[in-house]
């Protein structure tokens, strides 16, 4: 505990903390997108994995539990460096200069992050909690069943996409994701000191940041861009049929 | 040329500041900056005014006493130059220039453009140095030392403690100052002996002085005189989780055969 402290209370126990923490949330994007991209293989594919993770509470919960640990202690490293470097600089310079040659992803961290938290409150209720009343579709996602009747995570994404202002929240928001992860990984190589020259390529840690972020980017993006675009759009007419059918057959039994 | 400056004037820590502008006219592009401000204060005490009191001693980049941020950047921001070198053919006619002191907790600040830099010092007094008896010069040739480490430990040494890394960060973080010290010696054999306990003194003085942490913005390398870079910060950090995993064993008290 005594070792856990001093490390918290040192300036690089705390980027320490930022870095790894970070770390690991960079693992899960990466992991939720090789999920998410399943979808560009079809409905069998996508929904076996989706009942297979929510079948496993063995690997479900751990990684909740972990993934919720490591958020709290991004955030709570966050905001204790930020008030530690506030109150480091008491008298501001004369009309606030933009500090000197710092790249704006680097000025940008709080920014950044502030709405990436956001942003991931809405993705859980959009469509983890599946509540009805944040999709615009007036369809509850909770419901939906493929074909032999697990729940249809394809067609989730197809009607949860196909509303244009949650696409273009859920872009602007993987841009900001981006933009924190395009200093926030150079950021981590340093704070646990790996920045050194590789396979003759020169800090290649902080190559490897940027094009990270970019195609972390471009991959999450081709799936809002590709169900605007019309994918999977006869999969999704069929359904809504079938959907709407049953609400009507429902309406009448119940009559 | 004629410039028109926005100098910081403010008695001392406990009174408060603002800032006085005043006209230099007849400015020589030749003349280094801290010699327009030798002649605007001449004229000011010519003039039976109080002149301003800021740092200089060697005035040719390599003490690091000089510390004035000019438009927002400490030392100017020209690559490689501290404010003593830097000259006024880099401004233009009729421009206005803002005159600052250094601005971090950790720097109180003294008069005008003088702030205490004594935090660097204590700093160095936590670890900066290398406990060996003195006597007469080692051999040469005894302690080998390869050309790449070499090289690295002088890019390191080269630090002259001006502060400009702090006055420059957003954080107000001294770490690239806390970086080159504690690396310059770290990586030399002289100095490894003490490696662990060097990195975590000079660290825990460091956060006790009240900087600020670094954020990997790069303000502090760009605007070092002696372009000092963050692979520094990056070697500091790794120095100091090895440090602080390997904790420290202790010898039995007493010890010996007895
Ligand atoms: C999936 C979400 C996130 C990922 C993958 C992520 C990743 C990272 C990484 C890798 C770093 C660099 C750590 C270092 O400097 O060693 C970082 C820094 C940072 N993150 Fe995040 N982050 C996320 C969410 C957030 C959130 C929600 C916030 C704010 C509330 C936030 C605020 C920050 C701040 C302020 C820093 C810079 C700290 C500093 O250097 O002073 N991040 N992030
Ligand atoms: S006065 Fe010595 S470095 Fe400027």
């Amino acid at each position: 505990m005594n070792f856990f402290m001093k490390i918290w209370h040192s300036s690089l126990g705390k980027k320490y903390i930022m870095g790894i923490s970070g770390f690991v949330l960079v693992f899960f994007i990466v992991t939720h997108l090789m999920g998410n991209l399943q979808i560009f293989v079809g409905p069998y594919w996508i929904n076996t994995y989706g009942l297979f993770l929510h079948e496993r509470h063995e690997i479900l919960w751990p990684a909740r539990i972990v993934l919720l640990t490591m958020v709290v202690l991004h955030i709570w490293s966050a905001f204790k460096l930020r008030a530690e470097n506030q109150a480091a600089r008491p008298v501001s310079y004369a009309g606030n200069p933009a500090p000197f040659a710092a790249s704006y992803a680097s000025r940008t961290l709080m920014m950044s992050g502030i709405i990436i938290a956001a942003f991931a409150v809405f993705h859980l209720l959009h469509y983890a909690l599946g509540v009805r009343a944040v999709n615009l579709t007036g369809i509850n996602f909770s419901t939906l069943q493929d074909s032999q009747g697990r729940p249809d995570l394809y067609l989730m994404l197809l009607l949860g996409f196909s509303r244009w202002p949650i696409s273009v929240f859920y872009i602007i928001a993987i841009g900001l994701l981006c933009l924190h992860l395009s200093h926030g990984m150079r950021a981590m190589f340093q704070s646990v000191g790996w920045k050194w020259t590789f396979g003759g390529v020169s800090h290649l840690p902080d190559k490897i940041a940027r094009w990270f972020a970019l195609i972390i980017f471009i991959l999450y993006v081709s799936i809002p861009v590709a169900v605007m675009c019309g994918y999977g759009k006869a999969y999704k007419e069929r359904a809504l049929q079938h959907l709407t059918a049953n609400a009507i057959s429902g309406k009448e039994s119940a009559r | 040329m004629n410039l028109t400056l926005k100098i910081w004037r403010q008695k001392n820590a406990a009174s408060p500041g603002g800032f006085e502008t005043h006209e230099a006219r007849d400015v020589s592009p030749d003349m280094s900056f801290l010699e327009m401000l030798d002649m605007v204060n001449e004229r000011l005490i010519a003039a039976g005014q109080e002149p301003f009191v800021f740092d200089s001693d060697c005035r040719e980049g390599i003490c690091g006493t000089c510390s004035l941020v000019i438009n927002g950047v400490p030392h100017g921001g020209r690559k490689g130059t501290t404010v003593c070198q830097l000259h006024m053919r880099h401004f233009q006619d009729g421009q206005t220039i803002t005159i600052e002191p250094w601005r971090a907790r950790a720097f109180p600040l003294v008069k005008d453009l003088i702030v205490d830099r004594t935090a660097f010092d204590r700093i160095m007094l936590a670890g900066g140095f290398i406990s060996v008896n003195t006597g007469n010069a080692p051999e040469a040739n005894a302690l080998p030392v390869s050309k790449e480490i070499a090289d690295l430990a002088m890019d390191a040494a080269a630090c002259i403690g001006c502060g400009a890394c702090v006055a420059v960060c957003k954080n107000a973080s001294a770490m690239l100052f806390v970086a080159a010290k504690v690396s310059h010696l770290n990586y030399l054999p002289q100095g490894r002996a003490e490696k662990d306990r060097r990195v975590k003194n000079m660290v825990a003085q460091m956060d006790q002085e009240g900087f600020g942490n670094c954020t990997v913005t790069g303000s502090c390398e760009a605007v070092c005189p002696k372009e000092i870079n963050l692979d520094f910060i990056a070697k500091m950090n790794r120095d100091y989780a090895v440090a602080v995993v390997k904790g420290e064993l202790k010898a039995n008290s007493g010890g010996g055969v007895g």
